[in-house]
C-alpha cells in the first residue's frame, strides 16, 4: 500500500536518500539531515501522502552497535509519521554525526513534535535547530550528561545539588553558605 | 468601578508537584490573570526511572515485568504491546488461543483504565459515590486478573508466542458473575453522572480541542476520538483478532470533557461485548507456542529431557536471540496508541527500546485545552486526559 510513500520520497529527494527498506511491513527511509525539513514538509503537504499526524520522534545511539548499518554516524533521529486520511505510515531515520549533533527542528511542520524533540535532546544531547523551547523534559536542568547515550554508565551518579536558599531561610542555628567556606 | 481601576498584574502559580489533583507528580507552571489561565506549562519527569536504559541492559524476557509499570492502570495492555512489537521483530507467531486470550486481557485492562479515569474524574469534582463505584468495578476485574496472573497490578502475563499460562477453569463463570456487577455499577455511575447538572456544568464545553489541533499534536485514543476523528488502532491497523469481532468505535463531536467521559462510558460497554465474543469463540489448543528458540519449554520437558533443560537454561541466561533489525509495534492502550520502537543487534536483549506513550502527546497539548479557561477547569480537563505518570516519565 504505502510503498508509494517511499517511491514518492525517493523520486523527490533522490540525492538525499541513504537507504530504504520495508522489513516487517514498516516503510523506512534513511535520509541525509540536510534534506530533513524539506522532506517532512513534503510528506505533510503533498495531497497524496498527507502525513498530518506526528506519532513519535526518538533518538538512537549506534555507538556500540556491532552489525552493519548503512551509514557511519553515531546518532540517528527517528520519526514515525501517520496519515489520518490515507491511513498509512512511514519511518524516517536521519543520521546525525557525533561531532555536530544538530538537526533542524520539525516544530514548524507539526507543533506536536515539540516535546518529543525535547525528550531526544534530553536523552541524547541532539540539538534541534529552530526549536522554540529546547529544555530538558524528563531529567532536571542541572543533570550532567545524556542518560541514553551508550557511554553514560548504567549506574551513573549525579553530583549533589545545593538546595537554593530562600529569603526567610536564614534561621540563626542554620549555617549560612559563606560561613561554611 | 471601571475596569481600568482593577489590579491586573499577572500571577505565576505552581500547581503541584504535590497536589491531590495532579495524579502523582506533575507540576503546572501557570500564569493567571485573575482566575483565567493565560499560560500553562506542564512539567513532567518527576517519576523518571529510566525504563529505556534499564531495558537496554536486560534480556528481552527481563524487560516484560518493567512494562507493567508503564501504564499502571492497564498493565496487561502494555504486556501485549511489548510482546507484539517483539514478535514483529522476531517474525514469531502466537497460537490462536493465545490471540484470543490477549484480546480478552487487553479489554479487561481497558475497562479498568476507563473506570479509573471516570472514578478519579468524578471524585475531583466532588462525586465521592461514583468514585467508590468505579473503584469497586475495577476491583472486581482485579480479582479476575488475580485469578489469571497471580497478581493484581504487576501482572507480567504475556510471553513471546503466547501467554504465561492458560485461563483458569472457572474464568468464564467468574467473568459472568463480575460482568453483571460491573454492568450494574456502570449503570449506576451513568445515572448519577451523565445527567447530573453539576457534572455537566463542569464538563460540557470545557477543555475543548479542535480536531485539527488534536491530530497535529499526535493525540490518540479517547481524547482524539472525542473530537470526531475515529482513529482507533484496533480498527485502523487491526492486530490479534480484532478484525473478526463485532464492535464499534464511539466518537464525540465537540472534543470537550463531556465527550471524553461519554466515549469512555461507551467503550466500557464495547469492551465487555468484545470479551463476551472472545469467550464464546475461544479456540482450544496450546496457549504458548512450542518454538523453543523464543518460548520457554513446558516443564515436562525441562525436568525430563536434556534438550528441554538446555532450552530453558539458554532462555533464562541469554534471553531470546533476535536477528538485527528494527520494528515499531503499536497497540491501542488505555489512553491511545502505545508504541514500542525496538532495535535489535542480535544479542539476547534490546539494543534500543523506545516507548511511545500516548499520554506524552496528550500532556503536550494540554495547554491548548486549559488556556483561556478558568483555573478550576484545569481539574476536570486534566482528569479527562487521564495522565499516567508511569507511562509518560518511564
Amino acid at each position: 500500500m504505502s510503498r508509494q510513500v517511499v517511491s514518492a520520497l525517493t523520486a523527490r529527494f533522490a540525492d538525499a536518500i541513504v537507504a530504504t527498506h520495508d522489513r516487517f511491513g514498516d516503510d523506512t527511509v534513511i535520509l541525509k539531515r540536510e534534506a530533513l525539513l524539506a522532506a517532512l514538509r513534503f510528506l505533510k503537504e503533498d495531497p497524496a501522502l498527507a502525513f498530518d499526524m506526528p506519532i513519535d520522534v526518538c533518538g538512537v545511539d549506534y555507538q556500540a552497535y556491532v552489525p552493519a548499518r548503512p551509514h557511519a554516524e553515531r546518532f540517528e533521529v527517528v520519526y514515525h509519521l501517520r496519515s489520518t486520511t490515507k491511513n498509512h505510515r512511514v519511518r524516517l531515520r536521519v543520521p546525525v554525526p557525533e561531532s555536530d549533533p544538530v538537526v533542524d527542528s520539525s516544530v514548524s511542520v507539526w507543533r506536536g513534535t515539540a516535546w518529543f524533540e525535547r525528550e531526544t535532546f534530553d536523552m541524547f544531547g541532539i540539538r534541534f535547530q529552530g526549536h522554540p523551547d529546547l529544555r530538558r523534559i524528563l531529567t532536571y536542568d542541572e543533570f550532567e550528561g545524556h542518560p541514553l547515550r551508550k557511554d553514560y554508565p548504567v549506574r551513573g551518579y549525579q553530583p549533589r545539588l545545593e538546595m537554593p536558599r530562600l529569603k526567610g531561610d536564614e534561621l540563626p542555628w542554620r549555617k549560612q553558605p559563606d560561613e561554611e567556606a | 468601578m471601571p475596569a481600568r481601576d482593577l489590579h491586573t498584574e499577572m500571577m505565576t502559580l505552581n500547581m503541584g508537584p504535590s497536589h491531590p489533583a495532579m495524579h502523582g507528580t506533575v507540576r503546572m507552571k501557570l500564569t493567571l490573570d485573575g482566575e483565567t489561565v493565560v499560560h500553562c506549562d506542564p512539567e513532567v519527569g518527576y517519576l523518571h526511572r529510566g525504563f529505556e536504559k534499564m531495558c537496554e541492559n536486560r534480556t528481552w524476557p527481563q524487560c516484560l515485568p518493567y512494562t507493567d509499570r508503564l501504564n499502571y492502570s492497564s498493565p496487561l495492555i502494555n504486556n501485549v504491546g511489548f510482546v507484539l512489537a517483539l514478535e514483529k521483530l522476531l517474525g514469531a507467531k502466537s497460537t490462536p488461543r493465545a490471540d484470543f486470550i490477549r484480546v480478552i486481557i487487553s479489554e479487561l485492562s481497558r475497562i479498568t483504565d476507563h473506570f479509573t479515569a471516570i472514578a478519579a474524574g468524578a471524585l475531583e469534582l466532588g462525586g465521592f459515590t461514583p468514585m467508590i463505584w468505579g473503584v469497586e468495578a475495577r476491583d472486581h476485574l482485579y480479582n479476575l486478573v488475580e485469578d489469571l496472573t497471580g497478581a493484581r497490578l504487576t501482572v507480567n502475563y504475556t510471553r513471546v508466542g503466547g501467554v504465561k499460562h492458560d485461563l483458569p477453569v472457572d474464568f468464564e463463570a467468574h467473568w459472568r458473575e463480575y460482568r453483571d456487577k460491573i454492568l450494574k455499577l456502570h449503570h449506576d455511575i451513568d445515572v448519577v453522572l451523565t445527567k447530573n447538572g453539576v457534572f455537566l456544568d463542569r464538563n460540557e464545553g470545557v477543555g475543548c480541542i479542535s480536531r485539527a489541533d488534536a491530530i497535529e499534536h499526535g493525540f490518540t485514543g479517547v481524547v482524539l476520538r472525542s473530537t470526531g476523528e475515529p482513529y482507533d488502532v484496533r480498527r485502523a491497523h487491526p492486530y490479534l483478532v480484532y478484525d473478526q469481532l463485532d464492535w464499534t468505535v464511539p466518537v464525540g463531536t465537540k472534543g470537550d470533557n463531556l465527550d471524553r467521559y461519554l466515549c469512555r462510558m461507551e467503550e466500557i460497554l464495547q469492551s465487555i461485548s468484545i470479551i463476551d465474543q472472545c469467550l464464546a469463540r475461544l479456540p482450544q489448543g496450546p496457549f504458548l507456542s512450542s518454538e523453543w528458540a523464543s518460548a520457554l519449554p513446558d516443564k515436562e520437558y525441562v525436568y525430563h529431557t536434556i534438550e528441554g533443560m538446555i532450552a530453558h537454561f539458554e532462555m533464562i541466561m541469554k534471553g531470546i536471540e533476535v536477528p538485527p533489525g528494527e520494528a515499531y509495534g503499536y497497540v491501542e492502550g488505555g489512553n491511545g496508541e502505545l508504541g514500542f520502537y525496538l532495535v535489535a543487534d542480535g544479542r539476547g536483549g534490546p539494543y534500543r527500546c523506545h516507548v511511545r506513550p500516548p499520554c506524552f502527546a496528550l500532556m503536550q497539548g494540554l495547554h491548548l485545552m486549559v488556556e483561556g479557561g478558568m483555573l478550576a477547569d484545569i481539574i476536570p480537563t486534566f482528569d479527562s486526559i487521564n495522565m499516567i505518570g508511569g507511562e509518560i516519565d518511564r
